[in-house]
C-alpha cells in the first residue's frame, strides 16, 4: 500500500538542521523561479513551493475525477446504443476515459498523495469533479452533444495544458488530448448523422445542443473578474490563458460547425465583436452554476452514489488481488531462499 | 528470464502469457492499421458480390456472432462499474473484441439474407437469436463474470483456434483475428481465477459459487447438431464436441493451479442454437434493440 504522504516532513529539527533546510529551500526557490521564467519544466523531484504543489495536486485529482465521474453519463447509452458501430466507438471512448482517469491519478501521484485517497476523497464527497457531469444524459443526441460541446470545451481547455510547467501533467495531457480530438469528432458525426436523418432524429439533435450548450461554456470557470485562482495559476505556468479568453475561442468554433451540422446555437447574443477580435455570447446564468458546484445539480447525488457503490462492491476484488499477490511474494521469497540454502 | 523461473511461472506470472497451444506471442493490439479484418470490409465484400454464405454458414456464423454479442451486451455493463479503473478498461476490452466479433459474424451472415448486421442484431426477436445459454446468464459479482469470461475464453479460443483452418476463408479470417484477442481473454480470466481462489477466504467462497453458477451452461457449448456436424464435415465448421477434451485439460490445469474443483453440477439443457432461450434474453434484447426499434429504418 503506497502511504499518504510519499514526502513526510521530519519533525524537528536541530539549528544546524535548518539553516540547512532554509538553504535548501533558497536554492529550490531560486530554480523554481528561473524554471518558471525560462518557461521550462518542474519535475516530481524537483523543489517546489507548497502552494504551486497543491495547486496542482487539487487540479489533476479534479480532473481525474472529472474523467471518472464523466464515464457515467455516457456509459448509461452504452447497451441502448442504436447501431453496433456505435456502440463500439461509444464503448471504446467510455474506456479511454478510465484511462484518462489512470494517467491523471498517476500523474498526481508524483505530488505525494496515493490514489486510494483521492478516491477516498471523492467518494466522500470532499473532492470536486467538473460540474457538467452532474447533468442528465437523457438522449442518444446526448452522446453526440457530449462529444462535440463537452469535450471540444475541455479541447480548448486542455490543449494549453500540454505545456504546463509541471512534467507528468502536461506529458498526460498531450496523449489525453489526442484521444479527445478522437471524441470530438464522434460526438459530431453523431449529431450530423441525426441531423441529417429523420425529423424525430433532426429534433432530438437541436435538443441536446440546446440543454449542453450553456453547461459547456461554463466549463471553462467563472468569468475573469470573478476567478481568484486564475491569476497565480498562470504565473506558474499551469494555465495559459484566462477563462473568457477560452471561453470566447470556443464559441468562435462552435459558431461555426453549428452551420455544418445544420443545427443552431441556443443563443441568439453570439457575435464576433470587431473592436475586441473576441467572440461573445449571451448571458450564463451563474446562479445555476454555483448550485450545481454546491452539490444542487441535477445527478450529483446520482453520479456519486454509484461511484461509491462500484467501489464498495469492489472492495473484497481489490482486498483478494492485495492479498494474493502479498502471498506470492512470499512464496518466491520462500523459493529463493531454499535455493542459497541449497546453493 | 532463467530456466528455472519459467518453469514456475503459470498464469499466477503476469509477465507471462498463458501457456498453451496459442499463439501467445501474437499481439492484439499490434495489427498494423489496414490489415485488420473489420466487419466493414467484409460488408463490402458481401455487398460487392465477392462473398456470399451458403445458408449452412450463414447459420453457424449467426451462432457464433450471437454469442459474441450477448456476451458484449453483458460485459459493457461493468463499465464505469469495475472493482477498479484497470479492470473498467480489461471488462471493456474484451467487450469490445467480443462485440468486433459479432460485427464481422454477423455482417457475414447477413450476406446469406441480404441483411446488415444492424438488422440481424436489432431486428430479431428472442427465438430468432442464435447464442448459448451461457452468454446470456447475469454478470452476478465479478466473481461470477471471472468464472464465466473464463469459460467462455477456454471455449472461443479451441474453436478459433481450429476456425483457422475452415474451408470458408471468411470464417477463417474471422477466427484468425479473434483467435489472437480471446488469448488475452484467456489470460485475464484465469489470473483472476487464481487471484480471487487464493486471495481472502471470502473470495474464494465467491469464486467457487461463481463458478458453481455457470457451469450447468458449460455442457451446451460442446454439444453437437446436424448442422455442426454437416459443415464439419465438409471442412468449414468445426464439431463442438472436438474441443472438449482440450477445453477440459486446459481449464483443469488452471483450476488445479487454484486449488479449486472441477463444479459438478448438473447440466442445464440448453437450447439456444434452436432458438430456445432462458429468462435474461428478453431483457437484454428489450435495452438493446429500444432505440433501434423506436426509429425503424433510420440510420446513426
Amino acid at each position: 500500500m503506497a502511504s499518504q504522504n510519499l514526502q513526510p516532513v521530519p519533525e524537528a529539527l536541530s539549528p544546524e538542521d535548518q539553516e540547512r533546510a532554509a538553504q535548501l529551500e533558497a536554492e529550490g526557490q531560486a530554480y523554481f523561479d528561473r524554471v518558471m521564467s525560462d518557461d521550462s519544466r518542474i519535475e516530481p523531484k524537483d523543489w517546489m513551493p507548497a502552494a504551486y504543489r497543491k495547486t496542482l495536486l487539487r487540479q489533476i485529482s479534479q480532473h481525474a475525477h472529472s474523467e471518472i465521474i464523466g464515464m457515467q453519463p455516457e456509459a448509461n447509452w452504452i447497451s441502448r446504443a442504436p447501431s453496433l458501430k456505435r456502440k463500439a466507438i461509444l464503448m471504446a471512448k467510455v474506456q479511454d476515459e478510465a484511462g484518462h482517469g489512470l494517467y491523471l491519478y498517476s500523474a498526481a501521484e508524483t505530488l505525494g498523495q496515493s490514489r486510494d485517497k483521492m478516491m477516498d476523497d471523492l467518494i466522500a464527497g470532499k473532492a470536486r469533479y467538473s460540474s457538467i457531469f452532474n447533468y442528465p444524459a437523457l438522449t442518444w443526441a446526448d452522446m453526440g452533444a457530449i462529444g462535440w460541446l463537452v469535450d471540444g470545451a475541455a479541447i480548448c481547455n486542455q490543449v494549453p495544458l500540454c505545456r504546463a510547467s509541471f512534467g507528468p501533467y502536461g506529458r498526460a495531457m498531450v496523449r489525453i488530448c489526442k484521444e479527445e480530438s478522437f471524441h470530438q469528432r464522434q460526438g459530431f458525426e453523431i449529431l450530423l448523422e441525426l441531423s441529417n436523418g429523420t425529423p424525430a432524429q433532426k429534433q432530438m439533435a437541436q435538443d441536446a445542443v440546446n440543454r449542453w450548450y450553456a453547461p459547456a461554456l461554463m466549463m471553462f470557470g467563472p468569468p475573469d473578474d470573478d476567478s481568484p485562482n486564475s491569476k497565480q495559476s498562470m504565473a506558474w505556468n499551469i494555465k495559459r490563458f484566462s477563462n473568457d479568453e477560452l471561453r470566447s475561442r470556443f464559441v468562435g468554433m462552435m459558431v461555426e460547425q453549428v452551420r455544418v451540422l445544420g443545427l443552431t446555437l441556443p443563443d441568439s447574443e453570439v457575435r464576433f465583436n470587431e473592436e475586441t477580435k473576441k467572440w461573445e455570447h449571451g448571458p450564463l446564468d451563474w446562479e445555476e452554476f454555483k448550485e450545481v458546484l454546491a452539490g444542487r445539480g441535477p445527478c450529483n447525488a446520482q453520479r456519486l452514489e454509484r461511484r461509491r457503490e462500484a467501489h464498495d462492491d469492489g472492495a473484497w476484488v481489490r482486498v483478494a488481488a492485495a492479498a494474493y499477490a502479498e502471498k506470492q511474494l512470499a512464496k518466491q521469497a520462500r523459493k529463493h531462499a531454499e535455493k542459497e540454502y541449497a546453493a | 528470464m532463467t530456466p528455472e523461473q519459467t518453469e514456475t511461472t503459470g498464469h499466477g506470472d503476469i509477465s507471462v502469457g498463458v501457456a498453451g497451444s496459442g499463439d501467445s506471442s501474437a499481439s492484439a493490439t499490434r495489427i498494423t492499421p489496414g490489415n485488420a479484418l473489420r466487419p466493414e470490409d467484409i460488408a463490402l465484400e458481401v455487398r460487392t458480390g465477392l462473398v456470399k454464405p451458403s445458408e449452412d454458414v450463414a447459420e453457424y456464423a449467426l451462432r457464433l456472432g450471437d454469442d459474441a454479442l450477448i456476451l458484449a451486451q453483458r460485459l459493457g455493463h461493468w463499465i464505469s462499474r469495475a472493482p477498479e479503473l484497470e479492470e473498467d478498461v480489461a471488462l471493456g476490452n474484451i467487450a469490445l473484441d467480443q462485440l468486433g466479433h459479432a460485427r464481422s459474424f454477423l455482417t457475414y451472415a447477413g450476406g446469406a439474407w441480404e441483411k446488415s448486421e444492424d438488422e440481424l442484431a436489432y431486428f430479431r426477436r428472442e427465438h430468432e437469436f442464435r447464442s448459448a445459454h451461457l452468454f446470456e446468464q447475469p454478470n452476478g459479482d465479478f466473481a461470477v463474470t471471472i468464472a464465466r469470461q473464463f469459460v467462455v475464453s477456454y471455449y472461443q479460443f479451441e474453436l478459433y483456434r481450429r476456425l483457422t483452418q475452415s474451408t470458408d476463408a471468411t470464417l477463417a479470417a474471422i477466427a484468425a483475428k479473434a483467435v489472437k484477442e480471446v488469448d488475452y481473454h484467456r489470460d485475464h480470466s484465469a489470473q483472476w481465477i487464481l487471484r480471487l481462489a487464493q486471495g481472502t477466504e471470502e473470495s474464494r467462497q465467491k469464486m467457487i459459487h461463481g463458478l458453481k453458477l455457470v457451469w450447468p451452461y458449460v455442457a451446451e457449448l460442446f454439444a453437437d447438431d446436424e448442422l455442426a456436424t454437416r459443415l464439419a464435415e465438409a471442412g468449414a465448421a468445426v464439431e463442438p464436441s472436438s474441443l472438449k477434451a482440450d477445453f477440459d485439460r486446459l481449464t483443469g490445469e488452471v483450476l488445479a493451479e487454484a486449488e479449486l474443483e472441477v463444479p459438478q453440477t448438473p447440466a442445464a439443457p440448453g437450447g439456444g442454437r434452436r432458438g430456445k432461450h432462458s429468462e435474461h434474453l428478453g431483457y437484454i434484447l428489450a435495452e438493446m434493440q429500444v432505440l433501434a426499434r423506436e426509429h425503424p429504418g433510420a440510420s446513426w
